[in-house]
């Protein structure tokens, strides 16, 4: 077999898979994009092993690597999503700006700003208190807590997710104090509330 | 390795079968990448997953094959299926699946794939791999992993672990942080 044949449906794949990265919004939608590119890098060490005969059979060996550390991968950013979803109610790339560059230009208020951005930078993202806190929520609700973790944390997206706007408010209210007005605003009004709620959260 | 180089125009079979698996390949990957329905770009990606697992086969890795069968088809699609799931995404047709970029993104795919194609088509021409059956057969390979590789082996197995108990302390909600 001509080594160009799968040199090339590697190229593909893997420029395809950068497109998938840059152009997708959802989260699951890139990692997918990233299998996608760590399979064309698998091609390649799978085609140059047979091309080369490699006594030690290093790419077809490597390339079971890859696929375990791939494995290891989805599942991590997975459950990194999970907790984002159970944070910010969204995976959609464009709206994680926490960490972003505040939009005033640093002409006008150069000295105010990074004075308050970063600080809120460093609390915004923080999930202990939501996770502790939903942890209080499913621990006093007895079935719920008799149910087993993962039913009850899918249970208890499932409720929070149930509706868009209105129920899904509700749900925060009752499960505690003003998260539910925090979400509403986005990302930048609500940094006041969540540096209130980290204080209280202790 | 290089020396005789069977000609471009009467392709063998071995080779027919790689190409067709490979467009299959490419255009499920399209389809992953530019679908509207999420759930059926997960799918989509079970069709790439699988010709890669075929293209696999023609090069006569077949324990590499099953393999990718087993942990990519198997496990990684229904972890993604789940994460969808779990996120509530969209299910149907979703207008708001690709960011404002695409433009930008397919340019710079375009111009990945014309430089990526271009650098391999002038290097590996004249390469040639004849394919003999069993060279990557089970044996083969676990003979290979289990005399020359067991360190990487044993540090990945570390590695699989610490992954596993990372997932499991952050998606979980009920395992506090210190203080």
């Amino acid at each position: 077999m001509h080594v160009v044949y799968p040199a090339i449906v590697s190229a593909l794949l893997f420029s395809i898979g950068v497109y998938g990265v840059l152009a997708r919004r959802n989260t699951i939608l890139v990692l997918m994009s990233v299998e996608l590119m760590l399979n064309a890098v698998n091609l390649n060490l799978v085609v140059f092993d047979v091309w080369l005969r490699d006594r030690l059979h290093g790419g077809q060996v490597l390339t079971l690597f890859v696929i375990v550390i791939a494995a290891a991968e989805v599942g991590l950013g997975l459950a990194i999503v999970l907790a984002l979803y159970r944070n910010r109610q969204t995976v959609d790339l464009d709206r994680l700006r926490a960490l972003a560059e505040p939009p005033s230009g640093p002409g006008t208020g150069a000295p105010a700003n990074p004075g308050t951005t970063p600080e809120t930078g460093a609390e915004t993202p923080v999930p202990v208190p939501g996770a502790s806190r939903s942890g209080e929520e499913s621990s006093g609700a007895a079935p719920r807590s008799g149910a087993g973790p993962d039913s009850g944390a899918t249970r208890a997206g499932a409720e929070r997710g149930s509706g868009l706007g209105g129920a899904d408010n509700g749900g925060r209210d009752r499960a505690g104090g003003g998260s539910g007005r925090s979400r509403r605003g986005g990302v930048p009004p609500d940094e006041p509330e969540r540096t209130v709620r980290v204080e209280e959260a202790p | 390795m290089t020396e005789l180089v069977p000609s471009y125009a009467s392709p063998t079979g071995q080779e027919i079968v790689f190409l067709l698996l490979g467009v299959m390949a490419v255009g499920s990957a399209l389809l992953v990448v530019t679908t509207r329905q999420l759930v059926h770009a997960a799918l989509w990606l079970v069709v790439c997953l699988g010709a890669l697992a075929g293209c696999y086969l023609v090069l006569t890795a077949e324990f590499v094959a099953w393999v990718q069968v087993l942990i990519y088809v198997g496990a990684v699609v229904v972890l993604l299926l789940f994460g969808i799931m779990l996120t509530r995404a969209p299910i149907g047709r979703a207008a708001d699946l690709d960011s404002g970029n695409r433009v930008v993104a397919a340019v710079v795919a375009i111009a990945t794939a014309v430089v990526l194609v271009t650098v391999v088509v002038d290097g590996f021409r004249t390469a040639y791999a004849p394919l003999d059956p069993g060279a990557g057969s089970a044996k083969e390979i676990g003979a290979t992993i289990f005399r020359n590789w067991v360190l990487p082996f044993e540090a990945l197995s570390i590695l699989l672990l610490a992954a596993l108990i990372g997932a499991i302390v952050i998606s979980r909600t009920d395992i506090r942080g210190r203080g």
